[in-house]
């Protein structure tokens, strides 16, 4: 049994012009101690669809139309509040995407890590904050005797995302969702967030769902990707397989459209860019969410969403098109 | 390249962009979703209206005595009752009517251009002009309103007396006193704009294309500060109105034969047991006056500023 | 922390000295004599006059005044009021203590107010709750202090029955007796201004909770399994309080405006009342004196509205 399992996830929002399907059928699986990465451009829905695991999202104006969300089992979309919070932070956990805003300002780094601490483990506030000490030192926070007194305002960006880290680890959950944990910070630093988080994934054992639109970082992290697209899914495989033989025209596109150093100047080709834009989601067309932008399509694509099939151990693709990767 | 796209609808090199208009209507129509500020300006129209023109249709005299009909409470004849002296409240309330509103809006006028300008020249300028503008703007901010204003009116009423006459010389004063307390939050508001504005992509184009600075700050800068300070002025009319009706009920307003609204009920109060119809109508005209301002306020907040939550 | 608290004690100096020149300009540009009354009021003993005239040095230099009027301002030589015949100051210090009684009180009475309903009014966005308390606040901050007191007194007093309209600071009663009759004579005036200021109060603290429970770290704070109500008093307010800290803090000169006016109406003996008698009967030592006093102690809240603001946002203090 998989330890989170998303069948048929629709969540969507509630606008002045109509209903906004931001997740619109979105099935993921993922086992103990595997990372599994979703990709996808802004807008596609994989932020939603993280948000959506630990009912993070206003609601209203949001809603989970359909679907299950199995945690071990278990359905989380209609769990009351009360069950919720006793899941969060202890069972799954998430990193969010800027860490210049996701610490609260007036509370000292220390006492927002013992808090998660205090809340599920029952712990005394000593020994919270000394165990907040501990994953400040499992984060590679320099001095964190000292710095478990500090504001947030005292650390810089990088050192924030590795605090927010520390707290999302502190009850040593069995997933944790990083909702793009890079995405707001300078090259370098994301390298070494990212072997962070590979090394205490080692170390802990969790499981890992990274939210990225990097194609990069999933490449180098990520055991299994999932490819997102206006609020579906559209493809998912292991990740070498994914990255050598991308069956759905989208994914080819992304895969395409990232520069090729390693190319000489006799095979320099001209970068792909995929035209056009992403579809409405607010009452969106029938048939394949792609079709407007893909080179391939046909009528049969634009009368039915295309269902999810299996074309190699492990692959899946949303595409009625067998196309030559 | 600079110059060809408008960065915003009002900055535009080229001249007046079709996008400024609709821009206008835009807020006009979320000034109108806000319900209560739409009713409120209707009230208030009818208010300035009756205030204006009440006294040429409803033709009593504020001053006409008539001792057998003291006290009287509200009738046919007299729809607001009458005073101690037997006068007509609505022609009074009328009357007052008029002053309190002048007073309010002419206040308004002062606090915003004073603001308006000093927040400008603290704007552009930085440096040590600006310390001491802002250091100024604090100082006035700590001053006890009411107080200086009793102390003002008190040093320089006999003297405004004595060079314009009694009623222009309270007018005047008032006036400019309310206006010179409530300059602050406007030239905060400009000034805090021009700071936010400085710097931004299309006044620096305008820099490049060679504005002159009062260019940027007429054309770029200024419009922008304009919903805040919209919004800060309808503040500055409600403020003003209630401040000068303070001061008239303490006694302390225009000369007693003026009945502004807080005139008349500095004489109803001692007669609030046998003649509440004298204290409740001015009272509640003031309330009604200065509550269709403040959401008349509310909804042009929401109406040019949509990005607010509210 | 402590440096901070330095800092805005050297702000506040020269802001004191700022009104206290303010003050005086007003004094000496005022066309005629201000002690044209106290040369002609034959109630004024010459010596008095002598000494006054000493005091604002009215032959002297401008600068010298002020100087020898800050002087005695600062050392408490406030003047003598020859309407009441005693020296200013013991004057003030007579009614100061009720004025700031009832100041506080209503400043309490604001708060306990003013927090809860915001605060749920804010978490619940357009309910009834919120439909209503928001144009509770409107109508609250439109009516004018003194005809609220007025239709106190007409309703609670003169129709009910229930409450005293006229403030007696020396009540012949003892122990219980005693605190039951000032409770029943304060209430109306702490309510009229308490009121007035929840009134501008809720609206700010609803629309400081509004903006701080969309940002990202109340959502980090729900991810960690808190409860709402912990995420909301916890997370949330703490960090709404700081903007409105400030806003109340440039308020608070309009508060003394509103005691004025509700000592009026009350009859109550505190400064406010005070200077209006001083107004109308030409005192001015006292008009100057009990001005400085207001502009003295609104500096003195600015300092400690400033204090709390430290204390509330430790990025402030913690450069």
């Amino acid at each position: 049994m998989a330890l989170l399992e998303i069948q048929g996830l629709k969540t969507h929002f509630k606008t002045e012009d109509g209903w906004l399907h931001a997740v619109d059928g979105v099935d993921i699986a993922i086992d103990r101690g595997e990372t599994v990465g979703i990709v996808g451009e802004s807008g596609c829905g994989k932020s939603v669809t993280a948000k959506t695991v630990l009912k993070l999202i206003d609601m209203p104006p949001g809603k989970i139309v359909a679907g299950k969300v199995l945690w071990k089992g278990r359905d989380l979309v209609p769990l009351p509040p009360e069950a919720m919070q006793k899941i969060r932070a202890k069972e799954i956990s998430i990193i969010f995407q800027e860490p210049m805003t996701s610490l609260n300002p007036v509370y000292r780094v220390g006492e927002q890590i013992a808090e998660s601490l205090r809340l599920h483990e029952g712990l005394s506030r000593k020994d919270a904050l000394d165990r907040a000490v501990e994953m400040l030192k499992l984060v590679r926070i320099p001095t964190p005797e000292r710095r478990v007194n500090d504001y947030p305002h005292q650390f810089s960006g990088g050192m924030r995302q590795r605090v927010m880290i520390a707290i999302a680890l502190a009850c040593k959950p069995q997933l944790v969702i990083a909702d793009e944990p890079t995405t707001a910070l300078d090259v370098t630093i994301q390298a070494q967030i990212l072997d962070l988080l590979g090394r205490l994934k080692d170390e802990m054992g969790m499981a890992v769902m990274l939210i990225t639109h990097a194609m990069g970082v999933v490449a180098e992290v990520a055991q299994r990707v999932v490819v997102m697209y206006a609020g579906k899914v559209v493809e998912e495989a292991p990740v070498r397989e994914l990255f050598a033989h991308p069956r759905h025209p989208y994914t080819q596109g992304l895969i395409h459209s990232i520069p090729r150093i390693d190319l000489d100047a006799r095979h320099k080709v001209r970068l792909e860019a995929i035209p056009g834009t992403v579809p409405k989601l607010i009452d969106p067309p029938e048939g394949c969410r792609f079709a407007a932008r893909c080179k391939h399509v046909r009528t049969e694509c634009r009368q039915a969403t295309p269902p999810l099939r299996e074309v190699a151990s492990g692959h899946r693709v949303a595409c009625i098109l067998d196309l030559p990767t | 390249m600079a110059g060809s796209t408008p960065a915003s609808a009002t900055a535009s090199p080229l001249g007046k962009p079709a996008a400024s208009a609709s821009l206008w209507a835009e807020s006009w129509l979320r000034f109108k979703r806000h319900r209560l500020a739409y009713l409120s300006l209707w009230v208030l129209g009818l208010l300035v209206l009756a205030v204006l023109l009440g006294p040429f249709v409803y033709k009593v005299g504020i001053n006409d005595i008539d001792f057998k009909a003291r006290l009287a409470p509200p009738s046919w004849q007299h729809p607001m009752g009458t005073d101690d002296l037997g006068r007509d409240l609505l022609a009074r309330a009328l009357y007052g009517g008029r002053i309190s509103l002048a007073v309010g809006f002419a206040s308004m006028v002062v606090a915003i251009l004073v603001g308006v300008t000093i927040g400008a020249i603290a704007g552009i300028s930085r440096g040590w002009v600006d310390a001491v503008l802002m250091w100024v703007t604090d100082l006035f901010l700590s001053l006890p309103q009411l107080p200086m204003l009793l102390v003002l009116i008190f040093f320089f009423r006999d003297g405004l007396k004595a060079i314009v006459g009694p009623e222009v010389g309270i007018f005047l004063l008032i006036v400019l006193v309310i206006g010179g307390f409530r300059w602050m939050p406007a030239a905060r508001l400009v000034r805090a704009q021009f700071f936010s504005l400085r710097e931004k992509e299309f006044v620096e184009a305008a820099r490049a294309l060679g504005a002159s600075t009062q260019r940027q700050v007429a054309r770029h800068i200024l419009p922008n500060a304009l919903g805040p300070v919209i919004v800060a002025a309808t503040i500055d009319v409600a403020a003003a109105i209630i401040l000068e009706s303070t001061l008239s009920f303490l006694g302390l307003g225009f000369p007693p034969d003026i009945p502004t609204w807080g005139r008349i009920l500095f004489d109803a109060k001692d007669y609030l047991d046998i003649a509440m119809h004298w204290s409740l109508f001015p009272g509640l005209a003031i309330f009604i006056t200065v509550l269709s301002i403040s959401f008349i306020g509310d909804g042009l907040r929401d109406a040019l500023d949509p990005r607010r939550v509210m | 922390m402590g440096n901070y608290i330095l800092r805005r004690l050297l702000i506040a100096v020269p802001s004191l000295l700022g009104i206290s020149i303010i003050l005086f300009t007003v004094l000496a540009l005022a066309p005629g004599d201000p002690f044209e009354e106290m040369a002609t009021n034959p109630a004024v003993p010459p010596e008095v006059r002598m000494a006054l005239r000493a005091q604002f040095g009215l032959d002297d230099p401008v600068w010298q005044r002020y100087t020898h009027w800050l002087a005695s301002m600062l050392q408490g030589d406030w003047g003598f009021s020859f309407v009441s015949r005693i020296d200013v100051d013991e004057l003030i210090l007579q009614r100061l203590p009720v004025t700031v009684a009832i100041i506080g009180s209503s400043l309490i009475l604001a708060l306990l107010v003013a927090l809860p309903v915001g605060i749920l009014a804010a978490v619940k966005p357009y309910s009834w709750f919120d439909r209503i308390a928001s144009t509770l606040a409107f109508i609250g901050f439109s009516l004018p202090t003194f005809f609220t007191g007025l239709l106190f007194i007409l309703f609670f007093s003169i129709k009910l029955d229930w409450l005293p309209f006229v403030f007696r600071a020396d009540i012949s009663a003892t122990g219980w007796a005693w605190w039951w009759e000032h409770l029943k004579q304060s209430i109306m005036p702490v309510s009229v201004l308490g009121l007035a200021l929840a009134a501008s109060w809720m609206r700010y603290v609803r629309s400081s909770v509004l903006d701080v429970v969309r940002l990202d770290y109340v959502t980090t704070a729900r991810s960690k399994g808190l409860t709402e109500r912990v995420v909301i008093l916890k997370h949330a307010v703490r960090n709404a309080l700081i903007p409105v800290v400030t806003l109340v803090a440039l308020q608070l000169p309009q508060l003394f405006g509103g005691a004025i006016v509700t000592e009026q109406i009350f009859r109550i003996p505190g400064i406010g009342s005070l200077l209006i008698d001083a107004v109308l009967r030409n005192d001015t030592p006292v008009i100057m004196a009990v001005t400085f006093v207001l502009s003295a102690l609104v500096i003195l809240f600015n300092l400690l509205a400033d204090i709390v603001y430290g204390w509330l946002d430790p990025r402030i203090s913690y450069r």
